[in-house]
């Protein structure tokens, strides 16, 4: 059966007065329905760019993105968006409470459905009594809860998430992972999240995308094994978590010098179970 | 109370201390052009009686309206096309800035000869003035709608008319308003002038009569009257503002708070 969303030889190359800048160069994956994959990179990588392109919103130069087997080649409905700058995010004239249900109205949904999708979704992000505050009286955070629960609200195939969380301080991103892994584990959503923090993407995400320095292929695929049930204190202390961390920071490193990746991309890959060093 | 007092204070103080300034200037001044402040106040309610407030001031109010709603509507709608197209951006900003160079005044012999010289040639004299600062704000508020916003706006659907009144005019309205606020006192002036010209009733027929008959604490009233109605307006305009502006103040104030 075929992949929810099925990205094949994405290619993005800028161009504009005289300069050929190559964004993205060949870039192959699919996500299936109900995973949560994360995307990690060097900074600078073309995340955003890539993510734009699954999105609908950049027209990529070559190559193709398929949602439910349809071709993107617009915004498509199934898709949700949770943008890196939560402040510009949200509409800053509209309450919270407008701002979840504004994508539901140009949906057409009925003013009950509309009403009960936002409880629900701000209800999930522990905001219910925060529908009528306007989005600048709210922490950075918060406001960033806003933005996912306007994300769920509008109930997507897949959530595409661009470095939700490189704007806050650290303790709200970590409240902000739990959250984002519980809702996943509770609503069974389908999520790509786009990182540059190593240890961000192994603790949240199921499968592991490393990617090289620009132009962006695949330099491996890496499945997490961790267990399903995470949490702050005791998953990040892990070995096996110290194990999948140091696999991808090397990964990393390496595609920030350059050098060729030792697999062959299209293979999902087994980190290999070491002794742990107990000196 | 005590600070509704004082802030109370604060407002009244400096007009006071004008009047009573322009009180002691003019108290024994035997200038028939300048009379004292004294004569002037005893005239005002003999002047503008309820009769007179309906037969001149009421008429200025209902052209400035006109005038300046026209200005608004037009100067918003053009704006919004010119700010939302590069092209015709690229097209229109030559000529724009050619007409807005023009001084409204300079138009009134011409217009007459249109739009002849009842109310029709005063609401357009006054709504051509005013229509450049709507209309060059309301281009640069459309332009400068966030590069993020739009983009959201986008990957959820919201385009079209949705996208217009729910992300570009709100984005826009704080120079949106900006350019109405300055179109206000432009509108003012232009309802005087025009009345200057071929008129029969209005505030600034009225002025220019007393002064031609020497009425000269009867014209001092007159200018009195029109401080008062741009006053009137200048609260009345941000009254509205306070409310429709009411999140962009409130996110300028949080942004100071946490930089």
């Amino acid at each position: 059966m075929g992949a929810l969303l099925d990205v094949s030889g994405l290619n993005k190359v800028y161009e504009g007065s005289g300069r050929r800048v190559e964004a993205v160069r060949d870039l192959t994956f699919t996500v299936e329905s109900g995973e949560l994959v994360c995307l990690v990179g060097p900074s600078g990588c073309g995340k955003t760019t890539l993510l734009k392109c699954v999105g609908g919103l950049l027209a990529p130069t070559a190559g193709q993105v398929t949602l439910s087997g349809r071709p993107v080649s617009g915004p498509p409905p199934g898709m949700a968006f949770v943008f890196q700058e939560y402040g510009r995010s949200l509409f800053p004239w509209m309450r919270v409470g407008d701002n979840v249900e504004l994508p539901l109205k140009q949906k057409g949904l009925s003013k009950s459905r509309r009403g009960e999708l936002v409880d629900d979704a701000l209800r999930s992000v522990g905001l219910a009594d925060a529908a009528g505050a306007y989005p600048w009286q709210l922490s950075g955070g918060m406001q960033q809860r806003v933005a996912i629960a306007r994300a769920l609200a509008y109930e997507p195939e897949i959530l595409l998430m661009d470095e939700p969380f490189a704007a806050v301080d650290a303790q709200t991103r970590a409240d902000l992972e739990d959250l984002v892994r519980g809702l996943w584990r509770e609503r069974g959503i389908t999520i790509l999240f786009v990182t540059h923090d190593i240890d961000e993407a192994v603790y949240l995400g199921e499968r592991v995308l490393v990617l090289s320095g620009s132009p962006t292929v695949v330099r491996e695929r890496l499945r997490i094994d961790l267990p399903a049930e995470r949490d702050q204190l005791h998953t990040r202390v892990a070995p096996r978590f110290a194990e999948l961390r140091t696999h991808v920071y090397e990964q990393i490193q390496a595609a920030k010098r350059g050098t060729p990746a030792p697999e062959p991309s299209d293979r999902i890959v087994d980190v290999e179970d070491r002794p742990v060093d107990k000196s | 109370m005590t600070r509704f007092l004082l802030r109370l204070a604060f407002v009244v103080a400096l007009p006071l201390f004008l009047l009573g300034l322009w009180w002691l200037a003019s108290d024994d001044s035997t200038n028939p052009f300048w009379p004292p402040l004294r004569t002037i106040l005893t005239t005002f309610p003999d002047v503008w009686t309820s009769e007179r407030l309906r037969a001149d001031v009421l008429p200025s109010v209902l052209r400035l309206s006109a005038g300046y709603a026209v200005a608004a509507v037009a100067g918003v709608a053009v704006g919004t096309v010119i700010g939302s197209y590069r092209r015709v951006r690229a097209l229109c900003e030559p000529v724009l800035e050619f007409l807005r160079a023009i001084p409204a005044p300079v138009l009134i012999p011409v217009i007459m000869l249109f739009a002849g010289i009842g109310d029709t040639m005063k609401i357009t004299v006054i709504a051509s003035g005013c229509v450049w600062p709507i209309l060059l704000n309301t281009v640069e508020g459309v332009r400068a709608v966030d590069p993020v916003m739009a983009e959201t706006a986008r990957s959820y659907g919201i385009t079209g008319a949705a996208r217009l009144r729910n992300v570009v005019l709100r984005s826009a309205s704080p120079q949106i308003f900006a350019g109405l606020r300055q179109a206000l006192s432009i509108a003012i002036i232009l309802m005087v002038i025009s009345e200057m010209f071929a008129a029969s009733n209005g505030l600034g027929f009225t002025i220019v009569q007393f002064q031609r008959g020497f009425a000269v604490p009867d014209m001092w009233t007159g200018i009195l009257v029109l401080g008062l109605l741009g006053f009137a307006l200048s609260v009345v305009f941000q009254l509205v503002e306070r409310r429709v502006l009411g999140w962009y103040h409130g996110l300028r104030a949080s942004a100071r708070r946490s930089p």
